[in-house]
């Protein structure tokens, strides 16, 4: 289904062409997906060394680790970096497949409030861990 | 505007269609696993929000982590990782021009395939310390 807002007075035809548009920022999303896959990258190396070592080790062994810099910091620029590579990446596929405008809003804002709130969970965790 | 479900047009054959080729598995499972490294993330989160509990909580994600149904979870999220990162590693070498022709696709697609079993299977000797 169309949305109301979509066709409807609140947009003039000027804003409507400008949405429908490049805007000269179309290439936004296209290129802070590459900017986040190469910090993911970086960081993703590191967590999975990180991790080969964590795993052997007790819960002490972990709350010193994450507790010290710069593995915190680190720990918190993995989770950006990653949810926001995953926001980009998972609006991509919805976009893809589905097809009706309203369930593609509302899946669309499900999956921002996700991993919004996954990751100010995960980060809330890091500094309680940390400080 | 009409969306593709409403309109009467025919829509053009998809997936089922086509005769498989290496190319096309590795967009198919760059994607798959991108979904699948997205539900990881929410693992991480536990993990982390599970660990700033304290010891108490910490025990419960660990013997679902420690379980098989968690180890094989583990091991699948490995893999994926391990994937998405070097076919992503070949997305950013298509952006520059290079490795567009179908032979560097099949190519890429064997070695992308053969080094990520290899690494999860590296990755989870050192998680077991049998290094």
């Amino acid at each position: 289904m169309t949305l109301k807002w979509e066709a409807s007075a609140f947009k003039n035809p000027l804003s409507r062409a400008r949405g429908l548009g490049s805007l000269h920022e179309g290439a936004h999303h296209w290129l802070a997906q590459r900017v986040t896959a190469l910090s993911n990258l970086g960081l993703g190396i590191w967590a999975i060394c990180s991790m080969t070592t964590l795993v052997q080790g007790t819960y002490a062994d972990m709350h010193t680790w994450i507790a010290s810099f710069p593995n915190s910091v680190l720990l918190a620029l993995f989770i950006l970096s990653t949810f926001y590579h995953a926001a980009l990446g998972l609006q991509v596929v919805v976009e893809d497949y589905v097809h009706c405008q309203l369930t593609k809003l509302l899946t669309l804002v499900a999956i921002r409030f996700t991993l919004f709130a996954g990751a100010a969970a995960a980060i809330f965790s890091i500094l309680k861990l940390a400080l | 505007m009409n969306s593709p479900k409403t309109s009467n047009r025919p829509l053009s054959p998809h997936l089922q269609v086509w005769r498989w080729t290496p190319t096309m598995a590795m967009s198919i499972l760059h994607r798959s696993t991108g979904c699948a490294l997205a539900v990881g993330l929410l693992i991480v989160v536990w993990w982390l929000v599970a660990a700033a509990g304290g010891a108490g909580t910490y025990d419960t994600f660990l013997s679902f982590a420690t379980s098989t149904i968690g180890q094989l979870m583990l091991v699948g999220w490995l893999f994926a990782l391990y994937l998405h990162m070097f076919s992503g590693i070949r997305h950013l070498v298509m952006d520059t021009g290079h490795w567009l022709t179908v032979k560097a696709g099949d190519r890429a697609a064997a070695v992308i395939v053969l080094s990520s079993i290899l690494f999860t299977l590296v990755t989870w000797a050192c998680m077991k310390g049998w290094f």
